[in-house]
Formats: C-alpha cells, sequence, structure tokens
C-alpha cells in the first residue's frame, strides 16, 4: 500500500483514540520525547506499562478475593496503576483508577469490585488500541515511511 | 574543533521512582535535559548509591548534582529521604526536587521547609522542562561545571 495512505490511517487512528479518550495530552508528552537517540521510546515505555498493569491486576485480583480484604494493599497498587497509567496518557484506565481510590477509601466492597471490572475492561481496550496503533506504525516503517 | 569539548560536563541526576514506567519516563525527561541519570527504585537505594560517592578512591562521576524523587513510595517516601538527605553532612547539600501526583499544599509546604529546591506534579510536561533547566543551569554554575 501506498506510504502516505498508510501515514494517513496511522495519524487518523491515533487522532480517533484522542477523540474517544483512550489517550490524553500526556502520551503526546511521551512522543515529545522519543528522538534519534531513542527511537523506540514510545513503544518500550508502553512495553513496560503493559507488563507493570498485568502484574498490578493479578494482585488486585488476588486482594480481593481474601475473606477479610486489605484496603490498603488495594489502594496501593491502585496508585501504583494510577501513576504508570498517567504517565504514559491512557486516560480511561486513570479515570477508573481515582474512582477506585475513593471506594478503598471508603472501603465500599461492591464499588471496588465493580471497579476492578472496570479496570480490567478498560485496560484491554487500551491495550488492543495501543498494538493496533504499533502495527499501523510499523507499516508505515515497513513502506518506507 | 569538537564543540563537545568546550561543552561544559552534563549533570548527574539521581532519579527516585518505585515505579518502572515513571522510571523510563523521567530518565528520559532528565536526559533531554541533557543530563546524565542515574535511577533508583526506593529511597533505600538512593542513600547507598550517594553513600558510594564518599568512599576514598571513588571515580568522580559517582558525584550526584542532584536528586529527583517521587514522594509516594512504600517503606521510605520522597519527603523522608530529602530529610536523611538534609542530614547528613556530605549530601545536604545535593538539591532535592520533589515529585508527586497529589496536589496538597501542606505537603508541598512541609517538602520545602524541609529544604527541597522544587515541588513539582507529575506527570512531568514540557512546560516544567522550561523550570528544571533553569534550576540545572544555577546548579551547574554552583558546582562550576
Amino acid at each position: 500500500m501506498d506510504v502516505v495512505l498508510l501515514q494517513r490511517r496511522f495519524s487518523e487512528y491515533l487522532t480517533s483514540l484522542f477523540n474517544e479518550g483512550f489517550l490524553d495530552e500526556q502520551f503526546k508528552q511521551l512522543q515529545e520525547l522519543q528522538d534519534e537517540n531513542s527511537p523506540d521510546f514510545v513503544f518500550e515505555v508502553v512495553t513496560l506499562f503493559f507488563e507493570d498493569s498485568e502484574r498490578l491486576l493479578n494482585e488486585l485480583a488476588k486482594a480481593l478475593v481474601q475473606p477479610s480484604i486489605d484496603f490498603q494493599k488495594v489502594d496501593a497498587h491502585v496508585h501504583q496503576l494510577k501513576g504508570s497509567s498517567s504517565s504514559i496518557g491512557a486516560g480511561r484506565v486513570k479515570d477508573v483508577c481515582i474512582h477506585f481510590r475513593n471506594f478503598c477509601e471508603e472501603q465500599n466492597i461492591e464499588g471496588c469490585l465493580r471497579c476492578m471490572q472496570q479496570i480490567k475492561h478498560e485496560y484491554s481496550l487500551v491495550k488492543n488500541k495501543l498494538e493496533n496503533l504499533f502495527r499501523l506504525e510499523q507499516q508505515v516503517i515497513q513502506a518506507g515511511g | 574543533m569538537d564543540s563537545s569539548s568546550i561543552n561544559k560536563e552534563k549533570l548527574h541526576v539521581l532519579a527516585v521512582d518505585d515505579s518502572e514506567v515513571e522510571r523510563a519516563f523521567m530518565e528520559k525527561f532528565l536526559k533531554n535535559c541533557d543530563c546524565q541519570v542515574t535511577t533508583a527504585e526506593n529511597g533505600a537505594r538512593a542513600m547507598e548509591y550517594l553513600s558510594l560517592e564518599n568512599e576514598p578512591g571513588k571515580s568522580k562521576k559517582l558525584k550526584v548534582n542532584m536528586i529527583i524523587t517521587d514522594h509516594s513510595m512504600p517503606e521510605m517516601t520522597g519527603y523522608e529521604l530529602l530529610k536523611k538527605v538534609k542530614e547528613s553532612s556530605t549530601m545536604k547539600d545535593i538539591p532535592v526536587v520533589i515529585v508527586s501526583s497529589d496536589n496538597i499544599p501542606t505537603l508541598i509546604k512541609k517538602c520545602l521547609e524541609e529544604g527541597a529546591k522544587e515541588f513539582m506534579l507529575k506527570p512531568l510536561q514540557q512546560s516544567d522542562k522550561q523550570k528544571l533547566r533553569s534550576h540545572l543551569k544555577e546548579f551547574q554554575q554552583l558546582i562550576g561545571k
């Protein structure tokens, strides 16, 4: 396919991710940091984010099935996830984390469990979107862009 | 004539954060501000690294010119790390910048009163580069680099 068309497909997809709130301004900060010295910076940091998030989601799942939930522990994990999602611009994940932390503070089990479901959902959505984005970018590069 | 030979030596910054994603982000951010960067995953490791430079015969390259630390870390917060640095006769002159996702005036005041050079909100943006760069310039002049 023509490299210009591929580039357009990539740009349009990226724009849609911003419009739909999957990514926020912070993702642009990430893009601005990428340069000739670190040409894969965005990909590397996002990959770290995926690994870190999956670890945190596992820890959260474990913590939430305990007979007596340790809300401080849950909050600590959510805090970490909020930090990393915020750093890379995963806006919707970050927003769920904020609600999640409020429920932790209230020791609201129902609320926490609901947020857990939401976070898993938002995370898998943004992961899928970002993987698509990187795939489109690779196509541009392979076509000589 | 090679311009790098007339360039001042790069400042060596120690970046402390318990999140791998945020460390990666911070490291690149600082490198883009023309710094040499060492990262540490917690306050204890940071203190260990800082103590190394005081050992006799240690390379001058280890000398840390600035510390930038996340505030919310388990075990030792950024504030507690700041206190330890300021209490040390060998380390107290190293400027410390605290970063946090929490915009809490009492926390900010506490850190500045304890001797933090600056308190910045996370996630860091391109616009924060200006602020950081001017502090770095100041530190560079102070140590004659």
